[in-house]
């Protein structure tokens, strides 16, 4: 579901290394002409770290994304609801498990990506460090966070690492049913008595300052996103991407009577593009450094499962085991 | 300092989780999450099975509990494999080009053997030859 697309910036930047420039003209030649960039192939240094860390961020926000909303598992309004809502944690698990997989075959083992969220060293998407208040707040979290995670996925699974690709193909495809039971959790509190309507109103209100950063700020034009995008890491600019979700959803929300709490979020009838008030970018980098109200809840929770298994899976595992990066 | 996390759902709170403490990483040993094993479905029968992903499991078993809740919990499922990823011998993408002229070998296709053309030659030459 989660990916926002957005990769903090790097505290300390890299050295640049200085690939063979023969192998990397091979390279964005293969690259341009759409072929897909396979696991054991030559690949540019900075184009594996940088696919690593997107991936694995990625991942991550798949796996503590599963927490706001598992929370109202035990508490859904009904067999069906609960059914769906388990379905889909259970979804977004699994979308961690195919990611981590597609990062392993970059070189990266799963327990150091896990050592990584659990140490606070990676990063994952910010709207997870927000808590989901009541059951319209699932409502908004499957119809909008899950519209706005399709948007940045349907991009990326048409770059150019295959195994990244092939992960997204199967997610996007269960982001839909995501996207629809969300759907339907939202019109039905839209529709519903007045109570469920303004607990509705409640949580978009809550949630709209996340969904404006989910995207992340305007891209720094730099050399290095150039690069990326040549690379085809990344597909879309973060302002494009914004602008396409708000295009798609701001009229399924506003068709059923809700209102947005930004008083500038209106469509310019010349360039065709969303305005919109400022978003509050010290908040979302202050949530990001870790001072969100969740950022705490969330780190811990993960470390305990992790922590908590760990004697099973010693239990479990057979001397000569050994490991291997993962085929594709 | 460490903190007691105050959550909005009481099962968290019942396990009594606390802050990171700074300066006390907690690691996940090498091969804390075992190996891999490489997943095929088979969507019917008839069909053939096909790789879909990779799932990590202490051994066979196991792999194939994993392998069917991560890719036969929606949709069609008549069969599954999992292999130890140790067990897959694959080629290098670098000796790809090993195959590069596979598809030149015409001799080896249907398409390789098209006589229509002298088969039409041979109609229109002997309709002039019984013309009277």
């Amino acid at each position: 579901m989660y990916g926002g697309g957005y990769i903090p910036k790097e505290e300390a930047p890299k050295a640049v290394v200085n690939d063979d420039p023969k192998m990397l003209a091979a390279f964005e030649e293969r690259v341009t002409r759409g072929e897909k960039v396979e696991p054991r192939d030559w690949m540019p240094t900075e184009y594996r770290r940088q696919l690593i860390r997107m991936i694995e961020q990625h991942a991550h926000s798949e796996i503590i994304g599963a927490l706001p909303e598992g929370t109202w598992i035990t508490r859904a309004p009904g067999f069906r609801r609960k059914l769906a809502l388990m379905a889909k944690v259970q979804d977004e698990v699994g979308h961690a498990q195919l990611l981590y997989s597609a990062a392993e075959t970059l070189g990266k083992s799963r327990e150091a990506m896990i050592n990584d969220l659990i140490n606070g060293k990676s990063k994952y998407s910010n709207v997870f460090n927000y808590p989901a208040k009541t059951w319209a707040d699932v409502a908004v979290i499957g119809f909008l966070i899950d519209a706005a995670a399709i948007v940045n996925q349907v991009a990326n699974s048409k770059g150019s690492y295959g195994p990244y690709c092939r992960a997204l193909e199967r997610i996007c495809y269960e982001e839909s049913f995501h996207l629809k039971q969300g759907h339907s959790v939202f019109v039905y509190l839209a529709t519903g008595t007045p109570l469920q309507r303004s607990m509705l109103q409640d949580a978009l209100n809550r949630w709209w300052k996340p969904i404006m950063h989910f995207f992340g700020p305007s891209d720094e034009m730099s050399e290095h996103t150039l690069t990326l995008m040549k690379w085809k890491v990344k597909m879309a600019t973060n302002d494009d991407m914004r602008q396409q979700f708000l295009s798609l959803y701001v009229p399924k929300i506003q068709e059923l009577g809700l209102s947005l709490p930004d008083a500038e979020l209106r469509k310019d009838t010349d360039s065709g593009k969303w305005l919109f008030g400022d978003p509050d970018w010290a908040e979302f980098f202050a949530v990001i450094r870790g001072n969100g109200p969740c950022n705490a809840e969330r780190l811990a929770v993960r470390k305990a499962a992790e922590v908590n298994g760990a004697w099973v899976r010693k239990a479990l595992q057979q001397p000569d085991a050994r490991y291997v990066t993962p085929l594709a | 300092m460490s903190v007691e996390i105050q959550s909005l759902d009481p099962r968290i709170n019942r396990l009594g989780l606390h802050t990171h403490e700074p300066g006390s990483p907690d690691t996940l040993p090498p091969h804390d999450h075992w190996g891999t094993y490489q997943v095929f479905h088979q969507k019917k029968r008839g069909d053939r099975h096909t790789a879909v992903g990779i799932v990590h499991a202490p051994g066979a078993e196991l792999a194939m509990a994993y392998a069917k809740e991560q890719f036969g919990r929606r949709g069609e499922t008549a069969n599954l494999w999992v292999v130890d990823t140790r067990h897959v011998m694959a080629l290098d993408y670098a000796d790809q080009d090993m195959f590069a002229t596979t598809p030149e070998k015409t001799y080896r296709d249907p398409g390789g053997y098209k006589v229509n053309d002298k088969i039409d030659a041979y109609r229109e030459k002997m309709s002039h030859e019984h013309t009277p």
